[in-house]
């Protein structure tokens, strides 16, 4: 779909890393453009009209996105991206609110940033993490993190859509075990809110965390989404300009209230305007539409993949744009590179899961990750080129 | 060198590469490198006596750049004093780097000499590890 609005697709290129970042489409790039190009300026501080417009501009995008996960604009917190949002959470309210022997539910199919500040948190206050076991698809399933679920369980953090399998987590199931139970539910977005619908009251999240440049949109923002109440006990990790009231020299200050309250300083303007813009470019196209295209694609590229003998996949049934395979015998980095040099480009990795390895038995394999502008040229390229790969190491050496 | 050649010799050191397996000893070095830039994870282990390197041995996974140079690495340098080692390895990088180096010292290892800047860090690997573990020798440490 809408091949034509991205700029990086005139090169003859096959783009399957989306799962990394996504093409920018040309009314984003437009967009941030039009920024620096016509009314530069400060936020929260100008009476001139640049100013006032970039005002406009910057906090309107808190609207564009309740709408769009469905929250509220106030809960909508401007972060540099996933990373920062779940370091936010987990460091401004979790390093509160949680103590020695509470536990804290993952999987082992997390993202680094999804479990690296646990690691910090549980070393600092002796927090319990443990991890829900995966199935035998290396899948979350509601049941296993009932199973995991104790007296002691504080925090469910876990991703909407885990980067390496692709399994689609029921977090509607899971965000009422947590309202029914007392316990504080974290969503990792990144690999789900710019794929598909995301309902962020009605799935019960207590925090989500999305990065714009999985989402067409550029890097160095993304959002937390902090439900109000928990926003008003959290506690920023930057202290700067835009987020105090007053402070005095006897020591007395007062910080603003709201999201502000966690952006402190000049934030990266630019970028949350062109978020705005990417955002209202999906919904134009429609959530529904681009997740039904990536997975019939998916399918489209499962049945064309299994026709070949020396293909090894291991997560055909996940309901997302997300494929991992190996070519037998071939080490994923050797592949990646020999498909490179037919401009298809695809990651090779563990992917920043490390741990999920344990499970898996495989430490690296090669990743396709779709978007909207994938088409089925793009995968019959791929079949055509791995059904040659009997000459792989004539290319790639 | 002719590309056939180069191609042929990267090969069969990849896939039968020489000292692949470690040994289970506690008078050898050892050293792990886990690549930033990429996704090789090897294993080295190197026994020196003498001042000569008795013997190199490596495990884990790989590319086809990083562990066939260090199956042709491992050949150039066991035998040699730790002087001489020093002496391979700083033209092996001279040669990834493309400085000017001594193409006769290098031998088989010649056949990096024209790499894709991409895969640099892939042959680069082996001399790393190597080098960390000269580096705890000299240090007078042992791991
Ligand atoms: C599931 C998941 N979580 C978190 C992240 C981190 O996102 P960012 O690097 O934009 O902070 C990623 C990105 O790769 C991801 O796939």
């Amino acid at each position: 779909m809408n091949r034509e609005d991205f700029p990086m697709l005139n090169q003859d290129i096959v783009y399957f890393d989306n799962g990394a970042t996504t093409l920018k489409p040309k009314v984003v790039i437009e967009k941030m453009m039009e920024y620096y190009q016509e009314y530069t300026s400060n936020i929260h501080r100008g009476d001139y009209d640049a100013a006032i417009k970039t005002n406009e501009a910057y906090d309107g995008v808190r609207k564009i996105v309740a709408h769009f996960v469905n929250c509220k604009p106030e809960e909508v917190i401007f972060t540099s991206g996933t990373t920062m949002s779940i370091n936010t959470v987990v460091f401004s309210y979790m390093r509160k609110h949680l103590h020695k022997g509470d536990e804290v539910i993952l999987s082992k199919a997390e993202h680094a940033s999804n479990v690296l500040p646990w690691l910090k948190l549980s070393e600092e206050l002796g927090v319990v993490i443990k991890y829900a076991p995966l199935d035998s698809n290396m899948e979350l399933k509601v049941e296993s993190i009932e199973k995991t679920i104790t007296e002691k369980t504080k925090v469910i953090s876990i991703a909407h859509v885990s980067n390496v399998i692709g399994d689609v987590r029921d977090i509607k199931a899971i965000g009422k075990l947590c309202s029914e139970k007392g316990i504080i539910f974290n969503v990792d977005g990144a690999q789900s809110v710019p794929h598909m619908k995301v309902d962020f009251k009605d799935s019960n999240i207590d925090f989500l965390s999305f990065s714009a440049h999985k989402m067409c949109g550029p890097t160095g923002v993304g959002v937390l989404v902090a439900k109000e109440e928990l926003m008003d006990e959290m506690t920023p990790l930057c202290f700067g300009g835009g987020m105090n009231q007053t402070f005095e020299v006897d020591g007395s200050y007062e910080l603003k209230t709201g999201p502000s309250k966690f952006e402190a300083g000049t934030p990266p303007i630019a970028e949350v305007i062109g978020m705005g813009e990417a955002i209202k470019y999906l919904e134009k196209i429609g959530m529904e539409n681009i997740h039904k295209n990536e997975v019939e694609l998916k399918k489209f590229l499962v049945s064309e993949l299994e026709k070949i003998p020396n293909i090894i996949l291991y997560n055909t049934n996940s309901n997302s744009g997300i494929l991992a395979f190996n070519i037998d015998g071939v080490f994923a980095q050797d592949s990646s590179v020999y498909l490179n040099s037919y401009n298809i480009y695809v990651r090779a990795g563990n992917h920043c899961a490390k741990i999920l390895k344990d499970e898996m038995k495989i430490k690296n394999t090669v990743r396709v990750s779709l978007y909207l502008y994938n088409n089925k040229e793009d995968v019959l390229k791929l079949i055509e080129v791995l059904k040659r790969s009997a000459d792989i190491f004539k290319v790639v050496i | 060198m002719d590309s056939n050649l180069r191609r042929e010799i990267i090969l069969d050191n990849y896939q039968n590469p020489t000292n692949r397996g470690l040994v289970n000893d506690d008078s050898y070095l050892k050293v792990n490198t886990n690549s930033e830039s990429c996704i090789d994870n090897l294993d080295f282990m190197m026994k020196i006596e003498d001042n000569k390197v008795k013997d190199i041995c490596f495990d884990g996974e790989a590319c086809a750049i990083s562990t066939s140079a260090s199956s042709i690495l491992i050949r150039s340098l066991i035998g040699k004093s730790v002087d001489e080692v020093r002496n391979i390895l700083e033209n092996y990088k001279k040669m990834i780097n493309e400085e000017d180096y001594d193409k006769d010292l290098l031998g088989e290892l010649n056949v990096y000499d024209t790499l894709q800047p991409n895969r640099k860090n892939c042959a680069l690997l082996p001399s790393v590890a190597i080098d960390k573990m000269l580096g705890s020798v000299r240090d007078g440490r042992k791991n």
